[in-house]
């Protein structure tokens, strides 16, 4: 026998994605197998403990970054004491409700538009232009035409963020009603059901997890928008605070405020994934 | 007393403005009487796929007529239940709302919907799997739901389209004797359709082999084989006689037969 040759392995990523025998419960060779939750833990300490150094050793000033503590204090400042005339509960809540507000009329118009779309070629064809007109058009560009229309009042920032959730939910479900397999909807004819039992008993709960995730990516492109919407013509909410601290250089409110932008970011994607194991169980399962 | 008669039927798919249309199936006739068991086998593309939607009603035919107790089939209806061979069962539903499916389309209540289904459910061998998603089911289980379902709505034919082609070996051996004990206790008509020569015998009262380009039922032969295991023989023992391989070997001879003459290239 000669020597066995190796196969060439790169010498630094070689090591990094080394693949070693596997212990019982785990696959040989799947890409990026294991937990990383405490590796992200530590990198997140790490990130926050290094900030806290840079800013206690002075080698950036708390204009352009404060330190972690000094927006620990100004979160319980603008909690108690307010900012603008309200409290950081006030800018909060009516942001929540500006976007859920918007959710709920996005879905209540986009599902069933989707599934006609889906379901009719008549309705695909009638709204297929003005959605892909309009779906790759950035919100705050029309945005300025919005507030012409419809005043500064809540209505303009409520349909701006409408827009921008209807077009991805319209077409998250409209591709949603090609989950249900042929089989499925001609055993529901072939059992005797009209064309609208198979839509409503067939067709949608088929198309649930798509539409799920429609409106779980929509309510991520619709807290985007608000904060934009907030930020350009305002008094109140989380987008006005950040946007007006930083005109007044309080650089400990906009970092605060971007991370209770991002928490309820975070918060809201939660939701959804615990609706989508609540709803949909058999997802992947299929 | 049911029947089911395809009469002259043909079926043309148009190709396009110069080609001429595809002969799928040609001058096809066929009856089924009530209790008969009749098992279509042939090559791929000989249009056995294409009767079975005709007689579901999924497609309708270019010349000639299909007629059920006397009715005209013009379209999909609840007098002729399908059972597929996979990815028809409703995974957002649980084993007994699978089963009881048809009768809520009808509007049947709950108490009395499930109370059907339970019966069927049990006949089938899956009384202690009723609340379970229909997803955790193995393939096998999966089947008797689906077959269950069809059976619950109280069809005059039961459908079988490859219903046991996606099962293994054994386990799809104890289906075949499972279905042919139901066929027997509620005496429907059958039209099944199975790639497996061996399977068609022995499930059949009736076989018919079809041939393709054009589609067409080429050969019929009257089946007893299913008889003698109801009369109480061992399948392996039926499959096993001499009458049963000189049979299988007769038919596969025109199967081949078939592959041959279309080239073969076409599986």
């Amino acid at each position: 026998m000669s020597e066995q040759k190796k196969p060439p392995s790169n010498p630094f990523f070689g090591s990094l994605f080394k693949i070693k025998p596997t212990k019982p419960g785990e696959v040989y060779g799947v890409p990026g197998q294991g937990d990383s939750l405490l590796i992200s833990a530590i990198s997140a300490l790490c990130l926050i403990g290094f900030w806290s150094l840079a800013t206690w050793a002075g080698w950036i000033k708390p204009l352009f970054l404060p330190s972690p503590i000094a927006i620990f204090n100004k979160f319980v400042q603008v909690s108690t004491e307010g900012f603008a005339e309200k409290t950081l509960f006030e800018h909060t809540r009516i942001s929540v409700l500006r976007v859920f507000g918007a959710l709920i009329l996005a879905c209540a118009t986009a599902i069933p538009v989707g599934l006609a779309m889906g379901m009719s070629r008549v309705m695909r064809g009638i709204f297929d232009p003005p959605i892909e007109f309009y779906r790759p058009v950035p919100p705050l560009a029309y945005l300025p035409l919005m507030i012409v229309w419809f005043g500064i009042g809540e209505l303009a920032k409520v349909l701006l963020i409408f827009l921008s959730i209807f077009a991805p939910v319209a077409i998250g479900t409209r591709s949603g009603v090609r989950s249900a397999a042929i089989e499925q909807v001609h055993a529901a004819y072939s059992l005797g059901a009209s064309p609208w039992q198979v839509l409503t008993q067939v067709i949608l709960p088929a198309a649930l997890p798509e539409i799920i995730t429609a409106v779980r990516i929509g309510m991520g492109v619709g807290w985007t928008t608000l904060v934009a919407a907030e930020m350009v013509a305002a008094t109140s909410g989380i987008g006005f605070m950040v946007l007006s601290a930083s005109q007044f250089l309080q650089t400990s409110t906009v970092i605060m405020g971007i991370f209770i932008i991002a928490a309820i970011a975070y918060a809201f994607d939660m939701l959804m994934r615990f609706l989508e194991r609540k709803l949909v169980p058999w997802k992947g399962h299929a | 007393m049911g029947s089911l008669h395809v009469d002259q039927v043909t079926v043309e798919f148009p190709l396009g403005p110069n080609t001429p249309p595809v002969k799928a199936l040609s001058n096809v006739q066929l009856e089924i009487q009530q209790g008969e068991f009749v098992v279509a086998l042939g090559a791929s593309g000989c249009g056995k796929s294409t009767l079975l939607n005709l007689l579901a009603g999924f497609l309708s035919p270019s010349t000639g007529q299909i007629k059920l107790n006397g009715n005209i089939v013009a379209g999909p209806g609840a007098d002729r239940a399908v059972v597929f061979q996979k990815h028809a069962l409703l995974p957002w539903l649980n084993v007994i709302d699978n089963v009881a499916f048809g009768l809520k389309l009808r509007g049947i209540g709950k108490s009395e919907r499930h109370e059907i289904a339970r019966k069927h459910l049990k006949q089938l061998g899956l009384e202690a799997f009723e609340t379970h998603p229909v997803y955790q089911l193995s393939g096998g289980m999966q089947q008797r739901v689906g077959i269950a379902r069809a059976l619950a709505s109280d069809p005059e034919i039961l459908l079988m389209d490859e219903p046991l082609g996606a099962l293994d070996a054994l386990t799809r051996e104890k289906a075949q004797e499972l279905i042919i004990r139901i066929w027997k206790e509620s005496s429907k008509m059958v039209f099944f359709i199975t790639h497996s020569v061996e399977e068609a015998l022995f499930m059949g009262t009736r076989l018919i082999v079809m041939s393709p380009r054009p589609g067409r039922i080429t050969h019929t032969f009257d089946l007893d084989f299913s008889k003698k295991f109801l009369a109480g023989a061992d399948a392996r023992a039926v499959k096993a006689s001499p009458e049963f391989i000189g049979m299988r070997e007769q038919v596969l001879k025109i199967i081949f037969g078939d592959e041959e003459a279309s080239g073969g290239d076409h599986v």
